[in-house]
């Protein structure tokens, strides 16, 4: 039963159309909330895709408390530590001592010494101006077999910098070592999930021979050091870009961004792209002595056969396309940010098949979605935007009349609706396989009703959950 | 190290307990936090959050914001959110940033309180406390915010308890409030009313239930209740308040088993003695007679060296203890790791700081009855019971609760 605070509450503020939108973010900044939609990863999931690796945070009772039970929740409390910060702490200003003896002691109480530490520090390290070096250089003195990985969770900064997230997807592969790299590798960096076997990404790669490398495949330490053997890499999630840059640089690799996407020409600019590097990558590495291919790599990713690709992959989507709206009809459709980071996209793609979209919700728009915006602006000015973390959408009715199907989890709860797409963060989806998918899933979706109180909250979308 | 947990979590925190304290009151708490504390809150110490409404959010702190001391943003944001949604009080906690700042809470009440009409103020938690702390420290406020003596109070549309026998001081004979009553120690409604219910068979009607399944409304009205009821330590800070403002006496424990007797007998005797009092010392007008709290759960309890040790929150795990030894006959002993502790334990039970003390006093063991995220430090040999505890484990055992009143069959 839902209870409701005081009388009519008047949405303004919190909703809006997408004619009346600007970019980048289309409501007033203020207070926060927060809706009880959890699928989304936080760090201790993402960090603890890093194997033979633990995670230890230093900070306050308060902030430690949705780290520690996330672990716990995911059955991975084994691989989580603490060191909890006093009031003393700040006064006394000894937090690198803290830091280093509360680190010391978690270790030495470890009977299975870990390959890796993912060390935490927090606001209030930053604040205090704590010297890290020296608790780094401390720490790698004290456990020289152990690797020492800086992690933050420092979200007051992330407003104005990095998010925690975005540097957490560049720690993480700080411990690969620069090795040889192998022709026949490309490397995927900073995604939470593996790209889908049949996304288009995998098939190409796989017609030339070439294996993708993923470090949610990776179950120990070696495989993660072979993660340092890609030739070239590439980086498919927004937050992900700025650490696969960073690595690409510091492996001296090829790196090449491919968000996901919903426009079947930015998906053919991006295979393009990718087929080009690594034909040329390929044909450096197998051309022999003469300069002829060894393989027929160059064919598989020939313009010709690629430009045929295009046009097989764009019927399919068609296809499915078409099944999906001959089945789910005029209901009404709201999708979120949460499902993937391109909603506009998505929005315009299924608004172009005649699918009834009315309402994206989200709390700002990517530069990425510049094109769609503009897009929806013209063409579809009525579009209704909601936010998710205005005061208001605590007390905005959460419920619709009649069958609405929901893309995401936050647009369940919004809508309250039980006919879902469950998944999130565009999990492995990629190129017009992702669209076809899609459109797969919003199909399930609108035949078959979830429990969305169950699903939604549980964290970690694809994560064990124990609750 | 006392700091270092290698395995076990820490309890809810101060910031999250004053939300949880004052979630149905219909009131607005902000927490002065960048990010996490509201996620953090509403995801494992809000079992409420996903169907009942509340205005709980979080500012939004900035880095820039910080450091330049920017409190207009805090307070304009606050104060649009509360013009628009018009809630009946607002009430701010800090997070460790504002703490390390001395970010001054008490006067940006003041200011919001003087500019928007609603009650304001401030409840000093920096994220570095217990729930226990916290929550007691928010329904103490409302305490002495909002409970009005007896007879004044204007009610506004709650049901109110039906009191038909109001005694001479204006106090309805053999009613009381529940104080400290949350989720966290809790669970689910379905708890709380049990309570009320258990009570009602021995006679005793409840007025409130600070704070759930009640309104501000009928907190307001706790005056009238002859006795209070502190059920767990978050209730204490209310009781001493109540008692200072209105005279009302106060009896610690949790109605749970057997014990149920001896806290419905100390309820009577403690009303009996506060009436004669009053009777022969006219003059002592509100100072309601009891010089010091009655504690049944620490009379009579076993000297013999303990068998069965409870780890949790002092007084819901004192309570349980005098009903464990007076149905058993086998001493118990309460290991309390949580800061709201004083006076409140036997001499029996250990107060404990860190995962590495209470792994130490676990040692010899023989019977263990907590939370199951415990189970990791307790030595293999002893034999564990569940008890899940929210403020612990948050919503993980949700789902199989033990309400610790009634259905702790397997204990009691």
């Amino acid at each position: 039963m839902l209870k409701r605070i005081g009388g009519e509450i008047n949405p303004e503020g919190a909703v809006t159309t997408i004619g009346e939108a600007e970019l980048p973010v289309p409501f007033p900044l203020g207070l926060e909330f927060n809706s009880p939609v959890h699928g989304n990863w936080n760090i201790v999931h993402t960090g603890m895709l890093m194997p033979e690796a633990i995670q230890i945070y230093v900070c306050a009772d308060n902030c430690m408390r949705g780290v520690v039970l996330t672990a716990a929740e995911m059955n991975a409390a084994g691989r989580f530590s603490f060191v909890i910060v006093e009031e003393e702490n700040l006064l006394n200003g000894n937090l690198e001592d803290v830091t280093i003896e509360g680190v010391t002691d978690v270790l030495n109480k470890t009977e299975e010494k870990p390959k890796a530490v993912l060390l935490f520090t927090v606001c209030l390290h930053h604040f205090l101006g704590c010297d890290l070096d020296r608790v780094y250089e401390e720490l790698e003195n004290r456990f020289p077999e152990i690797v020492f990985v800086r992690c933050f969770m420092d979200p007051i900064m992330q407003k104005h910098g990095l998010t925690p997230d975005q540097k957490l997807r560049k720690a993480l592969y700080d411990p690969v070592e620069k090795k040889s790299p192998d022709e026949k590798v490309v490397t995927l960096v900073g995604s939470d999930f593996a790209l889908d076997e049949t996304c288009d990404i995998k098939r190409l790669l796989r017609s030339g021979g070439y294996t993708l490398k993923e470090l949610t495949a990776c179950t120990n330490w070696e495989e993660y050091q072979e993660l340092g053997s890609g030739k070239m890499l590439i980086s498919c999630y927004p937050p992900a870009k700025y650490g696969a840059e960073m690595l690409a640089g510091r492996l001296q690799r090829t790196h090449l961004y491919l968000p996901g996407s919903f426009d079947y020409e930015e998906i053919k600019e991006e295979i393009r792209t990718f087929a080009e590097t690594v034909k040329n990558s390929v044909g450096n590495a197998e051309k022999n002595d003469k300069g002829e291919s060894s393989r027929n790599t160059e064919s598989c990713m020939s313009s010709e056969n690629i430009e045929a690709f295009f046009q097989r992959e764009i019927v399919l989507c068609e296809d499915a396309l078409k099944h999906a709206k001959s089945i789910i009809g005029n209901t009404p459709v709201a999708l979120d940010y949460l499902y993937h980071p391109r909603p506009l996209g998505l929005a315009k793609l299924l608004l172009t098949h005649d699918f009834n979209v009315t309402t994206i919700y989200l709390d700002s728009i990517s530069a990425e979605e510049k094109e769609a915006f503009d897009w929806l602006k013209t063409y579809c000015p009525n579009l209704e935007l909601r936010a998710t973390i205005h005061p208001k959408m605590r007390v905005i009715p959460r419920e619709t009349e009649g069958k609405i199907l929901a893309i995401g989890q936050k647009a369940a709860w919004f809508t309250g609706s039980k006919n879902f797409v469950n998944m999130v963060q565009g999990g492995g989806l990629w190129g017009f396989d992702g669209i076809r998918r899609t459109a797969e899933m919003m199909t399930e979706a609108f035949l078959e009703e979830k429990d969305t109180e169950d699903l939604v909250v549980r964290k970690g979308w694809g994560c064990e959950s124990c609750i | 190290m006392r700091q270092s947990y290698r395995i076990i979590p820490v309890y809810t925190a101060d910031v999250s307990g004053v939300c949880s304290a004052l979630y149905e009151l219909g009131g607005m708490v902000v927490m002065h936090d960048p990010s996490g504390c509201n996620s953090t809150y509403n995801t494992h110490d809000e079992i409420r959050w996903y169907e009942q409404d509340s205005l709980i959010y979080i500012s939004g702190l900035t880095e820039i914001d910080a450091v330049m001391g920017n409190d207009a943003k805090f307070i304009r944001d606050i104060e649009e959110t509360a013009r628009e949604l018009q809630p009946k009080f607002i009430a701010l906690a800090g997070s460790p940033i504002p703490f390390m700042n001395g970010t001054d809470f008490p006067a940006i009440a003041q200011v919001i309180e003087t500019e928007t009409g609603i009650p304001a103020f401030a409840i000093p938690t920096n994220g570095m406390h217990d729930y226990t702390y916290g929550a007691g420290l928010a329904l103490a406020k409302i305490a002495e915010r909002f409970v009005q003596p007896s007879g004044a109070a204007k009610v506004t549309g709650a049901t109110r308890t039906d009191i038909s026998d109001v005694t001479s001081t204006g106090r309805s004979s053999h009613t009381l409030n529940l104080l400290g009553v949350t989720p966290l120690d809790f669970g689910p409604q379905q708890n709380a009313d049990c309570m009320k219910q258990i009570l009602a068979k021995h006679g005793w009607q409840v007025t409130s239930i600070w704070a759930m399944g009640d309104s501000l409304e009928n907190l307001s009205h706790a005056a009238e209740a002859e006795v209070n009821l502190v059920v767990s330590s978050v209730g204490l800070e209310t009781a001493k308040i109540l008692k200072e403002k209105f005279g009302t006496p106060y009896v610690i424990g949790t109605p749970v088993g057997d014990f149920t007797e001896d806290l419905v007998m100390a309820l009577e005797q403690v009303t009996n003695n506060t009436n004669k009092k009053k009777k022969s010392s006219e003059e002592e007008s509100t100072s309601g007679g009891q010089d010091e709290p009655e504690i049944p759960y620490l009379r009579n309890r076993l000297s013999t060296s303990p068998e069965i040790t409870l780890i949790g929150e002092a007084v819901t795990m004192g309570s349980l203890a005098a009903a464990i030894e007076k149905k058993y006959e086998k001493a118990v002993r309460v290991l309390c790791p949580l800061e709201t502790n004083a006076g409140l334990l036997a001499p029996a039970d250990h107060i404990t700081k860190g995962e590495e003390e209470a792994e130490n006093y676990l040692k010899d063991a023989k019977i263990i009855v907590a939370d199951p995220l415990y189970r990791p430090i307790c030595p293999s040999h002893s034999q564990f019971y569940d008890l899940p505890h929210i403020a612990f484990s948050g919503r993980i055992y949700l789902k199989r609760y033990k309400d610790i009143l009634t259905n702790t069959t397997y204990l009691l």
